[in-house]
């Protein structure tokens, strides 16, 4: 089943371009690693998946459905880059952040109910973090932040997760935790990832598609082909892969 | 010579009418209060009350009850804030400075042209609470009743949208409408306030219990309730001062939301 299909999508900052003639298509199953340098047009494309930029050419289309008559956002979970988008002087509690995934779907005027409460409790003890409901938000660790987003995005249910630099704030030991989980979800639960990083050892340990960006598609297929193609270690992509290998 | 005794005081029928109609006036800027501070649209409160200012003299210029008048032109204001940052590609302070300067500059014109209402205009720079008529407590109360369904039924957009306004577009929730409401919810509530501590101090009633109450609340409704305590306590001290000193309603309350305010600095640094 096709989750997400990007066709010839262009996005332009007032003159100059961020995305060219992008073009991938992601089915379900797939775990799919972004990458590509700084001002690559990562971050760009998850807001143009999202509709949250306008673009200037091509087509989304989500679950088969054309983004601008889509209505299902529900299935789709997101945890934005840390620190970006938050409000770091919003004091919410653990229980009302993860609460936010399940007040889309609902109809005016919204209610939070006790299966609602129910279904964060739940969550929030799969994700092993069961005990930090009633903790305040602003008061976590790096690692616990993330997992709390994650559980935002969960227990939506969705079907596909997309991830802008998901492990940023973490250690590496947490890092690795952070993604055995998403491996876990994609390969138990059947969850389409969608994920950008810098650090492209990730991809290569747990992706199964990588998306390589610079303004264009400069590569999309399995993550076995991309290591062994010459043109991604040499020139500018260099960085990138030695980065990925001093992490290792 | 006036009785003040506690249980006389509040016998008096000002005394019931300012109580009243201030405690509805604080409930309501204390909880859409939380929402501008944390979306960093405190300032709009200010602007609007300029605006406010100018309306205020049209409605005494061609002798229509001001309030009456204040609620739709505060309402066009904030519309055209809303409409220069859009529009005109500049942030949203500056749209404010631009829209409270032809609220002032306005008023200002025709307090000149008329000559006559001076007097009337100055009542409104600063409030006064204990004056309110029996209209007015209608007033207040009907417009407070209507801005906090509005709160009551949009809260989890409001929520949403004020804690991670990136997370809630792509959940689907309009952030632009939650911004147009919360913009004509503050137009309404300026001119509401109006008489509690008026035009000048109105942003003050808006602003000092929120932030008092960030200081120190663990939780969203935990702020939201000691925003609400702070700011009942200081609209009913602040009358109940007013009325024993003979100072002024508007600045006592306002100096009191002050005073809760360093109080919870100072509870913050001590915790």
């Amino acid at each position: 089943m096709n989750i997400l299909s990007v066709e010839n999508l262009g996005v332009r900052y007032e003159q100059s371009i961020a995305l060219d003639g992008v073009t991938f298509s992601v089915e379900q199953g797939d775990f799919v690693g972004i990458a590509g340098p700084n001002g690559a047009g990562k971050t760009t494309l998850i807001k143009a998946i999202f509709g949250l930029i306008p673009s200037f050419s091509g087509a989304v289309s989500l679950f088969g459905e054309a983004q601008k008559k889509f209505a299902k956002w529900q299935s789709i979970g997101y945890l934005p880059q840390k620190n970006v988008s938050v409000n770091p002087l919003f004091p919410a509690v653990v229980e009302e952040v993860v609460l936010l995934g399940l007040i889309s779907e609902k109809s005016f005027p919204k209610k939070v109910t006790k299966a609602d409460k129910k279904a964060v409790r739940e969550i929030l003890e799969e994700l092993g973090i069961g005990d930090l409901r009633k903790k305040s938000f602003t008061e976590l660790s790096g690692g616990q932040y993330q997992r709390v987003l994650l559980a935002r995005a969960l227990v939506q249910k969705p079907e596909l997760l997309i991830f802008d630099e998901p492990s940023t704030a973490l250690d590496p030991q947490s890092r690795d935790g952070f993604f055995e989980l998403l491996l876990e979800l994609n390969q138990k639960k059947g969850i389409t990832i969608l994920f950008i990083t810098h650090d492209t050892s990730y991809i290569q340990r747990y992706a199964s598609k990588i998306l390589y960006l610079d303004r264009k598609v400069m590569y999309f297929g399995t993550v076995e082909n991309f290591f062994q193609k010459k043109e991604f270690r040499d020139s500018k992509h260099q960085y990138h892969i030695h980065y990925s290998h001093s992490n290792d | 010579m006036i009785d003040t005794s506690f249980f006389t005081f509040f016998e008096y029928a000002f005394i019931q009418k300012a109580f009243i109609a201030g405690g509805f006036v604080a409930l309501t800027c204390a909880t859409l209060g939380m929402f501008l501070v944390l979306r960093r649209m405190s300032l709009i409160g200010d602007g609007l009350s300029h605006v406010s200012f100018g309306a205020i003299a049209l409605g005494l210029f061609f002798g229509v009850y001001p309030l009456y008048i204040a609620v739709p032109v505060v309402m066009i204001g904030s519309y055209f804030i809303l409409k220069i940052t859009e529009k005109a590609k500049v942030y949203g302070d500056a749209s404010i400075g631009i829209v409270s300067a032809v609220g002032i500059s306005g008023g200002v014109i025709l307090a000149s042209l008329s000559k006559g209402f001076n007097v009337d205009l100055f009542s409104y720079l600063f409030g006064n609470i204990l004056a309110i008529s029996e209209t007015e407590v209608i007033f207040s109360v009907t417009l407070s009743f209507l801005v906090l369904s509005m709160l009551y039924f949009f809260y989890w957009d409001l929520f949403s949208a004020t804690f991670d306004e990136e997370y809630a577009k792509t959940t689907g929730i309009h952030t632009n409408f939650i911004n147009i409401l919360l913009t004509l919810l503050t137009a309404v509530t300026v001119v509401l306030s109006i008489k509690v501590v008026g035009v000048m101090l109105v942003s003050a009633l808006l602003i000092l219990p929120s932030v008092s109450a960030l200081q120190i609340a663990r939780g969203f409704k935990q702020a939201l309730f000691l925003s609400i305590l702070f700011s009942l306590l200081s609209v009913f001290f602040g009358i109940i001062f007013s009325f024993l000193f003979d100072i002024p309603a508007g600045a006592t309350i306002v100096m009191l939301s002050v005073i809760f305010f360093m109080l919870t600095l100072v509870y913050k640094k001590l915790g």
